[in-house]
């Protein structure tokens, strides 16, 4: 699966860099914690833009292409950013056939973004998500650290309306 | 601990903290340390219906009613019964009180724990008898097939204290194993067990430390697989958010019997609870000497640590996860040379999944005769099934292998819901097939799956209903492995996709009944030349439904149909104007206008009937619902 590369210019501020570069000195003896850092990496920037994959690429002394090649493998790190509240659907088995597809696509229409999109003014990003494990609750979706389950497309005016502020 | 005596004094200690749990008869022999233990499930399922919130209101009530002393409360793992969540089981009574209401819990309080009163009406309607008295959890349709081995500790034990695992057993295995047998005789235990591995193949575990044990190295490894990948499974989840510490025990042991010292657990990083609890288990096991040097004092040492996946199924594979470890693209290598020769950094590594791990202490406890007693021929002991879908009880249920299809779905499942017909089971995710209704009686075992085209996978068991087309789920699954195809191997990442286009021709109508014995070709093809188990098992979800529901692929090649009604392209909406009454609801939710009054009145109503104009019809079914009059219909 690609992955969209943002062409959002980079923003990231100091302290943010000095975290990083905590976080690389602390795992730089075993390069096999690639993986981890880039996961800290990702917490604090919230994706992984070109610039932070460099940072981590000089700092663990790997090739950047190794780092890049990480990034673009693994369906976690983003390469674009997550807006202020990610709306994360999942489309495992069990919320498929209960109907998550339908939720997929009034949120799309609702919110006029695809998948892996963030709206221009930075607030809600969508994605589609493999099985979160609740699937007693299906069809299913996370907004930030909130679930909501037992859903049907007419729920999700009433659940956008709550992030509206 | 430096010795086997110094567990057995945690032990006596500790278990009158959970004696309540434990039945009649251990309560006669050792005196609770309180009056209640109020059990609240923490699982995933019940974490997102609030279930922290319950514990929260539960402390404050038992402070206002000043029985602090009196009741103790434990956020478990999970009960299994996740459709019933969030739940809460009060002991000694065993009162399982389900679909908890945070606005509940002043009066279960104020009547069961300060009155002493069971609150009937909110407990689990099973669990009420007609005259009023409660039954046991033990005797309702969902619990009572049900023999409790990998997940034996799940809802009973707080899974973030040490000294409730020890109290219920816990490391006793590892001591025995440690002090009483040789690496050699703990093979040959597992191997007498015959347990073989639950995450997907049913490889014989014993066989597979064997193969490990002889290999020389300076370093060798255990890796548990927690990389649980296929949608609708979550068993491995629950064990590790419910029973960290036998995972933790079981690799120990793992260790010993082939020479490792030290042990990764791969864990998807979608798991935050199942982490979070087995860090905390990791580093109390730790503290208190069951990791680190000189185990027991028996000279051995082992330690493990925690990686994160990061999102892509392929790392279930066991070559595609140890190169995940190592800090790679997840890609599978090829084999031979196998793990046990050369695995984690080349190192001799064995590589188990967590349920595995999970039988382990109790097949050491009990021994390989006790476990071997259970199941079939060939699948000795109990397995863990993730029922999901369109059925009434979604949840986890450890039945002994050999049971019927039919006993998991209609008595233990609670069968299908809304009175609709049961069409098939899918097994084995991405990677397996669907049982039909015809083959419902078939024992599920290992071999029995195969032999249907099916695998046992690692246990997610999706039940479709009349209202499920097979050939949309074939595609929804191919759709799947084509995107998590790594793209190591062609066959994998040109065949998945080429199978994919041709199901989506079919189920927009423009397939051939040549296409469908071309998919055939094309699969079999895949599963012969794929470098690893994804590329290899990708095409049975497209075999299966081909073998048992081929009329459903004609009826979409040949008659331009989906009988289930679930293919977009090929249906066509219709309004039965002898029922229509004209209200024209529908008319006015139709997005695209294409459902127009007519002139014909139907006998008995008073305004002329409407209809929808195909060529218009963008086939959302938004008319559908606002009809109350079951008018419009699709096809």
């Amino acid at each position: 699966m690609q992955k969209k590369i943002s062409k959002l210019p980079f923003n990231g501020t100091p302290e943010q860099e000095k975290k990083l570069q905590a976080v690389i000195a602390a795992n730089k003896h075993d390069k096999s914690r690639l993986m981890a850092v880039m996961q800290e990496a990702q917490e604090i920037y919230g994706y992984l833009p070109m610039e932070v994959q460099s940072m981590i690429a000089e700092g663990m002394e790997v090739p950047l292409e190794k780092v890049f090649g990480v990034a673009t493998f693994y369906a976690q790190f983003s390469l674009s950013p997550k807006g202020k509240y990610n709306i994360s659907v999942c489309l495992g088995t069990a919320c498929y056939v209960k109907g998550a597809g339908e939720l997929m696509d009034a949120l799309s229409e609702k919110l006029g973004i695809g998948a892996d999109e963030c709206t221009p003014d930075g607030k809600f990003s969508l994605v589609a998500c493999r099985c979160i494990g609740a699937c007693g609750l299906a069809p299913v979706l996370t907004i930030n650290d909130e679930v909501y389950g037992r859903l049907t497309a007419d729920d999700i005016d009433g659940i956008l309306a709550k992030y509206m502020d | 601990m430096k010795s086997v005596a110094e567990l057995n004094a945690v032990r006596a200690k500790s278990l009158k903290s959970i004696v309540l749990r434990k039945g009649a008869e251990a309560m006669a022999n050792v005196q609770s340390d309180c009056k209640y233990n109020v059990l609240v499930c923490g699982g995933t399922g019940c974490t997102s219906s609030h279930s922290e919130q319950i514990v929260e209101k539960l402390n404050s009530e038992i402070a206002a009613n000043g029985l602090e002393k009196d009741v103790k409360v434990v956020l478990t793992g999970c009960f299994g019964l996740c459709a019933l969540g969030p739940i809460m089981i009060v002991y000694p009574e065993g009162c399982f009180y389900s679909m908890v209401d945070v606005n509940n819990i002043p009066r279960i309080v104020k009547e069961h724990l300060v009155e002493g009163k069971p609150v009937t009406e909110l407990l689990y309607k099973e669990t009420v008898a007609e005259d009023g008295s409660i039954k046991a959890l033990d005797e309702t349709d969902f619990y009572k097939k049900q023999i409790r081995v990998a997940l034996r500790n799940c809802g009973v034990i707080d899974p973030e204290d040490i000294n409730e695992y020890i109290a219920n057993d816990g490391y006793l295995a590892l001591a025995k194993v440690l002090t009483e047998m040789t690496p050699d005789d703990v093979i040959k235990c597992v191997s007498d067990s015959g347990l073989r591995g639950r995450g997907g193949g049913g490889f014989p575990t014993g066989r597979k430390w064997a193969l490990t044990a002889p290999n020389k190295a300076p370093q060798k490894y255990v890796v548990c697989n927690a990389d649980e990948g296929d949608p609708g499974a979550f068993m491995d989840r629950s064990v590790l958010e419910g029973d960290p510490h036998c995972v933790i025990e079981a690799m120990a042991i793992a260790g010993y019997a082939i020479g490792a010292t030290l042990g990764y657990v791969y864990v998807r990083a979608e798991y935050p609870i199942a982490v979070r609890r087995l860090q905390i288990a990791i580093d109390q096991a730790r503290e208190a000497g069951l990791l680190g040097k000189n185990i027991f004092g028996s000279g051995f040492d082992f330690d493990m640590e925690i990686r994160l996946g990061a999102g892509a199924f392929v790392c279930g594979e066991e070559t595609a996860l140890m190169t995940s470890i190592e800090g790679n693209r997840g890609e599978p290598r090829p084999r031979p040379p196998y793990p046990a020769v050369k695995g984690l950094y080349n190192s001799p590594t064995t590589e188990n999944n967590v349920e595995t791990f999970a039988n382990i202490p109790q097949i050491i406890l009990r021994g390989p005769e006790w476990f071997a007693s259970m199941g079939t021929e060939k699948s000795k002991g109990t397995k863990v099934f993730a029922l999901g879908g369109k059925i009434e009880h979604t949840g986890l249920v450890e039945i002994p292998m050999g049971t019927t299809l039919r006993e998991i779905i209609e008595e233990i499942g609670g069968g299908i819901p809304n009175g609709k017909k049961f069409k098939a089971a899918q097994t084995g995710g991405p990677s397996g097939g669907c049982i039909p209704a015809s083959l419902m009686d078939t024992e599920v075992d290992y071999d029995n799956l195969v032999a249907m085209g099916c695998m046992m996978g690692s246990g997610g068991l999706i039940v479709m209903d009349e209202d499920s087309c097979m050939v949309d789920m074939a595609k929804f699954f191919l759709e799947f492995t084509v995107d998590e195809s790594c793209g190591k191997c062609t066959p994998c990442r040109v065949g998945t996709k080429r199978l994919l286009e041709m199901l989506d021709k079919i189920t927009q109508g423009k397939g051939t009944l040549e296409d469908l014995d071309k998919m055939e070709e094309l699969c079999n093809y895949i599963k012969a030349n794929s470098l690893c188990g994804l590329g290899q098992t990708a095409p049975n979800p497209v075999l299966a439904t081909l073998k048992f529901f081929r009329d459903e692929y004609v009826a979409h090649v040949t008659d331009k149909k989906c009988p289930a009604g679930v293919c977009k392209d090929l249906l066509t909406f219709t309004i039965d104007k002898e029922k229509c009454i004209g209200c024209g609801m529908c008319a006015r939710s139709c997005p695209a206008n294409a459902i127009v009054k007519t002139d014909y009145v139907a006998p008995g109503h008073k305004l002329p009937s409407y209809e929808i104009d195909a060529s218009k019809c963008v086939k959302c079914g938004a008319c559908i619902g606002t009809c109350k009059f079951k008018a419009i219909s699709k096809k």
